[in-house]
Protein backbone atom coordinates (compact mmCIF):
# COMPACT_ATOMS: atom_id res chain seq x y z
CA UNK A 1 0.00 0.00 0.00
CA UNK A 2 1.31 3.59 -0.78
CA UNK A 3 -0.34 6.87 0.54
CA UNK A 4 -0.66 10.13 -1.14
CA UNK A 5 1.88 12.91 0.28
CA UNK A 6 -1.35 15.35 -0.15
CA UNK A 7 -2.81 12.55 3.04
CA UNK A 8 0.48 12.55 4.70
CA UNK A 9 0.72 16.57 4.81
CA UNK A 10 -2.58 17.11 6.11
CA UNK A 11 -2.35 14.46 8.56
CA UNK A 12 1.01 15.62 9.74
CA UNK A 13 0.08 19.65 9.78
CA UNK A 14 3.01 19.67 6.99
CA UNK A 15 3.96 22.97 5.46
CA UNK A 16 5.57 22.32 1.99
CA UNK A 17 8.06 24.62 1.05
CA UNK A 18 9.32 22.69 -2.79
CA UNK A 19 8.34 20.06 -5.48
CA UNK A 20 4.81 21.11 -4.63
CA UNK A 21 3.60 19.40 -7.14
CA UNK A 22 4.59 16.26 -5.82
CA UNK A 23 1.32 16.29 -3.42
CA UNK A 24 -0.31 14.12 -5.82
CA UNK A 25 2.40 11.38 -5.67
CA UNK A 26 2.42 8.40 -3.40
CA UNK A 27 4.73 6.97 -1.35
CA UNK A 28 5.59 3.48 -0.11
CA UNK A 29 8.07 3.30 2.80
CA UNK A 30 9.26 5.19 5.57
CA UNK A 31 12.34 5.58 7.41
CA UNK A 32 13.10 8.68 10.52
CA UNK A 33 17.10 9.26 11.48
CA UNK A 34 19.12 11.79 12.04
CA UNK A 35 22.24 9.86 10.89
CA UNK A 36 22.70 10.11 7.02
CA UNK A 37 25.14 7.50 6.89
CA UNK A 38 21.99 5.42 8.19
CA UNK A 39 19.86 6.89 5.57
CA UNK A 40 22.62 5.89 2.85
CA UNK A 41 22.48 2.18 3.60
CA UNK A 42 18.86 2.42 2.23
CA UNK A 43 18.07 -0.35 -0.74
CA UNK A 44 14.44 0.93 -1.59
CA UNK A 45 13.67 3.33 -3.50
CA UNK A 46 10.01 5.69 -3.00
CA UNK A 47 11.14 6.38 0.14
CA UNK A 48 10.19 9.62 2.24
CA UNK A 49 12.73 10.28 5.23
CA UNK A 50 11.52 12.02 8.82
CA UNK A 51 14.32 13.93 10.24
CA UNK A 52 15.13 16.27 12.62
CA UNK A 53 18.25 17.37 11.21
CA UNK A 54 18.07 20.45 9.40
CA UNK A 55 20.83 21.32 7.34
CA UNK A 56 22.22 21.05 3.64
CA UNK A 57 23.36 17.56 3.85
CA UNK A 58 20.08 16.14 4.57
CA UNK A 59 18.94 17.71 0.99
CA UNK A 60 22.39 16.50 -0.51
CA UNK A 61 22.04 12.88 1.19
CA UNK A 62 18.46 12.70 -0.44
CA UNK A 63 19.53 13.67 -3.95
CA UNK A 64 22.22 10.79 -4.02
CA UNK A 65 20.06 8.21 -2.41
CA UNK A 66 17.52 9.05 -4.71
CA UNK A 67 14.99 9.90 -1.83
CA UNK A 68 12.26 12.23 -3.22
CA UNK A 69 10.43 13.71 0.26
CA UNK A 70 11.28 15.24 2.99
CA UNK A 71 9.90 15.53 6.19
CA UNK A 72 11.74 18.64 8.72
CA UNK A 73 9.89 17.64 12.39
CA UNK A 74 9.50 19.87 15.10
CA UNK A 75 9.13 23.01 13.22
CA UNK A 76 12.86 22.91 12.34
CA UNK A 77 14.51 25.85 10.53
CA UNK A 78 14.64 25.59 6.71
CA UNK A 79 17.25 27.50 5.49
CA UNK A 80 17.43 29.02 1.84
CA UNK A 81 20.29 26.99 1.30
CA UNK A 82 18.07 23.91 2.02
CA UNK A 83 15.00 24.87 -0.20
CA UNK A 84 17.66 25.65 -3.01
CA UNK A 85 18.99 22.40 -2.79
CA UNK A 86 15.83 20.87 -3.01
CA UNK A 87 14.68 22.98 -5.93
CA UNK A 88 17.47 22.04 -7.78
CA UNK A 89 17.26 18.14 -7.16
CA UNK A 90 13.45 18.04 -7.17
CA UNK A 91 13.07 16.83 -3.63
CA UNK A 92 9.92 17.71 -1.77
CA UNK A 93 10.58 19.44 1.77
CA UNK A 94 7.81 19.42 4.18
CA UNK A 95 7.84 20.55 7.62
CA UNK A 96 5.36 19.72 10.54
CA UNK A 97 4.96 20.90 14.18
CA UNK A 98 5.20 17.56 15.36
CA UNK A 99 8.23 15.55 16.54
CA UNK A 100 9.69 12.72 14.81
CA UNK A 101 8.29 10.16 17.34
CA UNK A 102 4.50 11.51 16.06
CA UNK A 103 5.48 11.87 12.71
CA UNK A 104 6.66 8.33 12.39
CA UNK A 105 3.54 7.13 14.61
CA UNK A 106 1.18 9.00 11.90
CA UNK A 107 2.42 8.01 8.75
CA UNK A 108 2.70 4.28 10.60
CA UNK A 109 -0.58 4.52 10.89
CA UNK A 110 -1.75 5.86 7.80
CA UNK A 111 -0.39 2.53 5.74
CA UNK A 112 3.48 3.64 4.96
CA UNK A 113 5.52 0.62 5.66
CA UNK A 114 8.81 0.38 7.54
CA UNK A 115 12.41 -0.57 5.98
CA UNK A 116 14.42 -2.63 8.75
CA UNK B 1 36.61 9.08 -18.84
CA UNK B 2 38.91 11.03 -16.13
CA UNK B 3 37.20 13.43 -13.60
CA UNK B 4 38.94 14.85 -10.97
CA UNK B 5 37.89 16.93 -7.55
CA UNK B 6 40.13 18.69 -5.10
CA UNK B 7 38.69 18.33 -1.58
CA UNK B 8 39.11 21.02 1.04
CA UNK B 9 39.59 19.45 4.72
CA UNK B 10 36.88 21.04 7.03
CA UNK B 11 34.52 22.34 3.90
CA UNK B 12 31.42 21.01 5.15
CA UNK B 13 29.35 23.30 3.19
CA UNK B 14 30.11 21.82 0.12
CA UNK B 15 30.59 18.05 1.15
CA UNK B 16 28.91 16.37 -1.33
CA UNK B 17 29.17 18.67 -4.59
CA UNK B 18 31.89 16.15 -5.85
CA UNK B 19 29.61 13.13 -5.16
CA UNK B 20 26.77 14.99 -7.14
CA UNK B 21 28.44 16.04 -10.41
CA UNK B 22 29.85 12.52 -10.28
CA UNK B 23 26.14 11.18 -10.54
CA UNK B 24 24.95 13.66 -13.04
CA UNK B 25 28.11 12.66 -14.89
CA UNK B 26 27.40 8.83 -14.88
CA UNK B 27 23.90 9.50 -15.64
CA UNK B 28 24.57 11.25 -18.72
CA UNK B 29 26.80 8.18 -20.16
CA UNK B 30 23.36 5.79 -19.18
CA UNK B 31 25.38 3.46 -17.05
CA UNK B 32 23.03 1.03 -15.01
CA UNK B 33 20.32 3.17 -11.93
CA UNK B 34 21.82 0.47 -9.40
CA UNK B 35 25.15 0.90 -9.92
CA UNK B 36 25.28 4.67 -9.99
CA UNK B 37 23.44 4.80 -6.85
CA UNK B 38 26.28 1.95 -5.12
CA UNK B 39 29.02 4.02 -6.77
CA UNK B 40 27.45 7.60 -5.45
CA UNK B 41 26.82 6.12 -2.09
CA UNK B 42 30.36 4.94 -1.32
CA UNK B 43 31.68 8.05 -3.01
CA UNK B 44 29.79 9.96 -0.86
CA UNK B 45 30.73 8.93 2.36
CA UNK B 46 34.64 9.15 0.94
CA UNK B 47 33.83 12.18 -0.08
CA UNK B 48 32.71 13.30 3.94
CA UNK B 49 35.85 11.63 5.02
CA UNK B 50 37.91 13.87 3.39
CA UNK B 51 36.29 16.87 4.47
CA UNK B 52 35.74 15.22 7.93
CA UNK B 53 39.44 14.16 8.62
CA UNK B 54 42.05 15.22 6.25
CA UNK B 55 43.57 18.64 5.49
CA UNK B 56 42.99 18.13 1.96
CA UNK B 57 42.66 15.72 -0.75
CA UNK B 58 42.03 14.79 -4.49
CA UNK B 59 39.25 12.27 -5.80
CA UNK B 60 39.72 10.61 -9.10
CA UNK B 61 37.21 9.16 -10.43
CA UNK B 62 38.03 6.78 -14.00
CA UNK B 63 35.51 5.26 -16.06
CA UNK B 64 36.18 2.50 -18.84
CA UNK B 65 33.77 0.34 -20.71
CA UNK B 66 34.00 -2.39 -17.82
CA UNK B 67 34.44 -0.56 -14.40
CA UNK B 68 34.63 2.98 -12.39
CA UNK B 69 37.38 2.89 -10.25
CA UNK B 70 37.35 6.16 -8.00
CA UNK B 71 40.62 6.48 -5.43
CA UNK B 72 40.71 9.14 -2.76
CA UNK B 73 44.44 10.29 -2.09
CA UNK B 74 44.47 12.77 1.21
CA UNK B 75 46.99 14.26 3.11
CA UNK B 76 45.95 14.10 6.94
CA UNK B 77 46.74 12.24 9.86
CA UNK B 78 46.17 8.80 8.59
CA UNK B 79 44.35 5.83 9.92
CA UNK B 80 46.28 3.92 12.97
CA UNK B 81 44.66 0.89 13.00
CA UNK B 82 42.37 0.46 9.27
CA UNK B 83 41.41 -3.13 10.78
CA UNK B 84 39.02 -0.86 13.30
CA UNK B 85 38.63 1.99 11.38
CA UNK B 86 36.70 -1.10 9.22
CA UNK B 87 34.78 -1.85 12.39
CA UNK B 88 30.85 -0.81 12.11
CA UNK B 89 30.38 1.86 14.91
CA UNK B 90 34.01 3.02 15.60
CA UNK B 91 34.53 6.46 14.64
CA UNK B 92 37.73 9.27 15.61
CA UNK B 93 34.71 12.09 14.23
CA UNK B 94 34.74 15.43 15.41
CA UNK B 95 31.46 16.72 17.51
CA UNK B 96 31.05 18.86 14.36
CA UNK B 97 30.71 15.83 11.73
CA UNK B 98 28.76 14.19 14.03
CA UNK B 99 26.16 17.44 13.89
CA UNK B 100 25.90 16.54 10.25
CA UNK B 101 24.55 13.22 10.49
CA UNK B 102 27.89 11.31 9.88
CA UNK B 103 30.29 10.33 12.29
CA UNK B 104 29.08 7.22 13.05
CA UNK B 105 31.35 4.67 12.08
CA UNK B 106 29.87 3.89 9.54
CA UNK B 107 31.27 5.63 6.58
CA UNK B 108 34.02 2.93 5.90
CA UNK B 109 31.79 -0.40 5.82
CA UNK B 110 29.25 1.55 3.67
CA UNK B 111 31.88 2.02 1.27
CA UNK B 112 32.74 -1.63 1.04
CA UNK B 113 29.56 -2.48 1.25
CA UNK B 114 28.65 -0.74 -1.95
CA UNK B 115 31.69 -1.51 -3.95
CA UNK B 116 32.95 -4.79 -5.41
CA UNK B 117 36.91 -4.00 -4.40
CA UNK B 118 37.97 -1.28 -1.61
CA UNK B 119 41.63 -1.29 -0.97
CA UNK B 120 42.75 1.18 2.06
CA UNK B 121 46.91 2.58 2.19
CA UNK B 122 47.08 4.98 4.77
CA UNK B 123 50.59 6.52 7.13
CA UNK B 124 49.77 7.89 10.25
CA UNK B 125 50.37 11.71 9.93
CA UNK B 126 50.80 11.78 6.36
CA UNK B 127 47.89 10.47 4.76
CA UNK B 128 45.16 8.27 3.09
CA UNK B 129 44.77 6.26 -0.25
CA UNK B 130 41.12 4.33 -0.79
CA UNK B 131 40.80 2.95 -3.92
CA UNK B 132 37.14 1.77 -4.87
CA UNK B 133 36.24 -0.15 -8.14
CA UNK B 134 32.72 -1.36 -9.38
CA UNK B 135 32.59 -3.20 -12.45
CA UNK B 136 30.01 -2.46 -15.13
Amino acid sequence: MSVKLSVIAKAIEGTVYTCKEYLENEVEYGFSSDLMSDVLTIDKEDVILITGLNNIQTIRTCELAEIKYVIYARNKMINTDIIKLANENKILVMQSPYSVFKVSGILYNLGVKPIY
Amino acid sequence: MILTYKIQGGDFSNAGKCSSEVKKVLKQLNIDHKIIKKVVIALYEGEVNIVAHAYHGVITVEIDTEKIQITFKDEGPGIPDINKAMEQGYSTASPIVRELGFGAGMGLPNMKKNTDYMHINSQVNKGTEVILINYL
